[in-house]
């Protein structure tokens, strides 16, 4: 602990918002990754002058920092290393303004995903990412990690829905990134900071677009007896012309787990599932159910269910939303993993992930966005069991090896953080890495806006490194 | 053709250089030398919704192959796929179909060094690493020049048809529609694009009091102003909007009082950071500021 710097931030905030008791650094040594850190010095600034204030103070007394809103991040990039002051966003939750006509509006970056929907959906409208999360992800978390969720198949992650962001640079000063106006003169500044993992500054006030939620909606739950069968059903759906709203796929083990959770009568006996979300005008989403039907029929679906109401829909995406709880009942620990291929290599890849998994002695339960090749593999294992999270983490690496070498990419929605920080040379090589590397220099020259992350050290570039040990939970 | 390697060779690492496509979007930085990017369509996925083709691939070329496939791609037309990229502005369909710069997927662009430089991934969603795709598009080749680049399609409508209604409040229909395609205004009349199933058409048309229209009408040529949506309805003189959106063709070049401030000087020097960090020595379109 820093006793200079957090008397300093004392007096800039106010003492009861900066914190260095060990139990309360205790709670901020993690996010909802695996990884662990050593924060020094935790606080909660509520204004941008707060947070300009911190950051400073941070700067002057040469002390990394790292901002954190609601800690949901599962890449390990807000864990704090090195006694890093943690500025954390939490309570800067107001929505400062909504344009309902115009379908904008400023949020801080503190507001959670969902009240933010909350907030304007008697407007018709919603903030269209919708993590799993999204009941305690902040929204500044979600641009962080430029954040997705089973509705980005057809609207977009979140860099398609933020238009500006106020920003705090590592040297104090305050930045504003875009704006409501649609091409803003110059370099996209915005789109650039969008997904920077809190390694280009600190976002304090957020423009977001608000979209309009469809006057209809059909949810199907279609089951097939082979992944395969399944994965060849989304691909023909995609090259038929449709984009459904969500196209989610779950696998036998997860089925029977959310079944035993929510007792809706899905087809436990079936290899897998597909939801199947249509939205829009009512004539569109009509004649995309048939058409879908008999795409899925075509390709050996064993049965279609339609949600009937609102209350059969629900019902289906609790289980959908759930499913990480759900596997609980199979064991208490889990590693989820994000990863996205080619639609067309979907059931070639998740052939590989059954027989890494099997060949480390894990289990693996699937549910991912099939729509857009996002695969979610859900490690489960019992952390109790002497030497299970070495073979975690190497099934793990095999995970995302397979799929880059299928043609896919690291990450597809939690980003890279920690967790796959030196995997990066298996997609880039090292003038891709230092062009971006070139980028963090340009936002942040000091290199103390959360270092170590995303980007593998210079002196390993082309090979591959491991996050020390130690800091594996 | 030439190849990618071909084009980084031409591009070198030391002297003033400009590239060019087709010259619709300005051309080249005049007295500076010129290269060329590969040109053509690699492949096209119809079930990945991705494309790939050389940046000189001209928009209309590229849009004509994957009609084909029943899709298309939301880059404005004419000129080259790279100079759309550069530029980065939209056409009047943004409002359906987003800007220009959630197009780009990945980008094997020749950077200052003259090294072919990967940036973003093949996939449809991808959060592997920074997002220089982004700065890409709209710097106007001054922060490397595209090479080959791989582009997020989407599907050609079931129908598509343009509407017009006699309109002094353009927002009104704007809020009434649901997801139209786009919204423009001059003044006294709205134009929109609808798109979707046919009958979903026709009953949101009737239901807004819309008569069916040729196209768009004309667009001003003598300034593309970019305003925040708000704005629109406080505009004068001879115009068309896009409502929602916010970019204006107006007659007149943009007026100082709507090039919205000048921006801010940290935000001036956060982007000569970035050009300094990535041509150091500004090689790349001298002259060209962004």
């Amino acid at each position: 602990m820093n006793g200079a710097l957090a008397a300093e931030l004392g007096a800039a905030l106010s003492p009861e918002r900066v914190r260095t008791g060990a139990t309360e650094l205790g709670l901020y040594r993690r996010d909802a990754s695996n990884i662990e850190g050593t924060p020094g010095i935790v606080c909660f600034p509520v204004t941008t002058g707060e947070v300009q204030a911190c950051v400073s103070a941070a700067v002057r007394h040469g002390v990394a920092f790292v901002a954190r809103g609601a800690g949901t991040g599962l890449a390990g990039g807000a864990v704090p290393l090195d006694h890093a002051l943690v500025i954390v966003t939490t309570k800067m939750t107001r929505i400062l303004e909504v344009d309902a006509v115009n379908r904008i509006a400023w949020v801080e970056p503190g507001v959670l995903n969902l009240d933010l929907t909350r907030h304007v959906a008697h407007l018709g409208l919603h903030f269209a990412p919708d993590p799993s999360s999204q009941q305690s992800c902040s929204i500044g978390g979600n641009v962080a990690n430029n954040s997705g969720g089973p509705h980005c198949l057809s609207d977009g992650v979140t860099t398609s829905h933020l238009l500006g962001a106020e920003v705090v640079l590592s040297d104090g000063s305050v930045v504003v990134l875009g704006g409501e106006s649609a091409e803003e003169q110059g370099l996209d500044l915005r789109g650039g900071f969008v997904g920077s993992e809190g390694m280009f500054g600190i976002a304090t006030k957020l423009c977001v677009r608000l979209t309009q939620t469809p006057p209809a909606v059909k949810t199907l739950l279609i089951d097939f007896d082979s992944i395969d069968a399944g994965a060849r059903t989304v691909s023909a759906i995609i090259a038929d012309g449709m984009v459904p709203a969500a196209l989610e796929m779950m696998d036998q083990l997860c089925v029977q787990a959310v079944e035993e959770y929510i007792h809706a009568g899905l087809p436990v006996d079936s290899a897998a599932v597909l939801l199947v979300e249509v939205a829009g005008l009512p004539h569109g989403v009509a004649a995309d159910v048939e058409r879908i039907v008999e795409i899925a029929m075509d390709h050996g679906a064993l049965t279609v269910r339609i949600a009937q109401d609102e209350a059969e829909r629900a019902l289906l995406w609790k289980g959908r939303k759930n499913a990480f709880g759900a596997v609980a009942r199979i064991k208490p620990n889990y590693y989820l993993h994000d990863t996205v291929v080619p639609r067309r290599m979907l059931a070639e890849v998740l052939g590989q992930v059954y027989e890494i998994v099997a060949r480390h002695g894990l289990i693996v339960v699937n549910v991912f966005h099939a729509g857009d090749g996002n695969l979610h593999p859900l490690l489960v294992f019992d952390k109790r069991e002497p030497g299970v999270m070495d073979r975690v983490r190497a099934a793990g690496e095999e995970i995302v090896r397979a799929s880059v070498a299928a043609g896919g990419v690291l990450s597809g929605e939690h980003g890279i953080g920690l967790e796959k920080r030196d995997l990066m040379p298996l997609m880039f090589v090292p003038a891709d890495l230092e062009a971006q590397a070139a980028m963090r220099r340009a936002f942040d020259p000091t290199g103390l806006a959360n270092p170590h992350k995303v980007l593998p050290s210079p002196a390993g570039c082309g090979d591959i490194q491991h996050v020390p040990d130690g800091a594996w939970v | 053709m030439i190849s990618l390697d071909d084009f980084a060779a031409a591009v070198g690492a030391s002297d003033p250089v400009t590239v060019t496509g087709l010259g619709t979007r300005g051309g080249p930085v005049p007295g500076v030398r010129v290269v060329r990017a590969p040109a053509g369509v690699e492949w096209v996925q119809p079930d990945e919704m991705t494309v790939c083709c050389g940046a000189a691939t001209p928009v209309d070329v590229l849009v004509a192959a994957l009609a084909e496939h029943h899709q298309t791609v939301a880059l404005p037309p004419g000129g080259t796929v790279g100079g759309a990229l550069a530029l980065g502005c939209s056409d009047v369909r943004r409002l359906g179909w987003g800007p220009v710069r959630d197009v780009l997927l990945q980008a094997r662009y020749i950077s200052a060094k003259g090294e072919v430089v990967k940036a973003g991934g093949p996939t449809v969603k991808n959060v592997s690493g920074f997002d220089l795709c982004r700065l890409l598009v709209g710097s106007r080749g001054t922060l490397g020049f595209l090479g080959e680049v791989i582009l997020r399609t989407r599907p050609v409508a079931r129908s598509s048809r343009w509407f017009t209604a006699a309109a002094t409040d353009p927002f009104a229909l704007f809020t009434a529609l649901y997801r139209p395609t786009s919204v423009l205004w001059n003044g006294s009349r709205v134009w929109i694009l609808l798109e979707g199933h046919p009958r979903d058409i026709v009953e949101q048309a009737a239901g807004a009091g819309l008569v069916a229209s040729e196209g768009p009408p004309v667009l001003p040529t003598g300034g593309r102003w970019t305003i925040a949506p708000a704005a629109v309805g406080s505009l004068t003189g001879e115009f068309v909007a896009e409502v929602g959106v916010g970019v204006v063709h107006h007659v007149d070049p943009t007026p100082d009082a709507w090039v919205a401030t000048e921006r801010p000087a940290r935000v001036v020097a956060l982007a000569r950071a970035v050009k300094r960090e990535l041509d150091p020595t500004n090689r790349l379109n001298p002259g060209v500021d962004v």
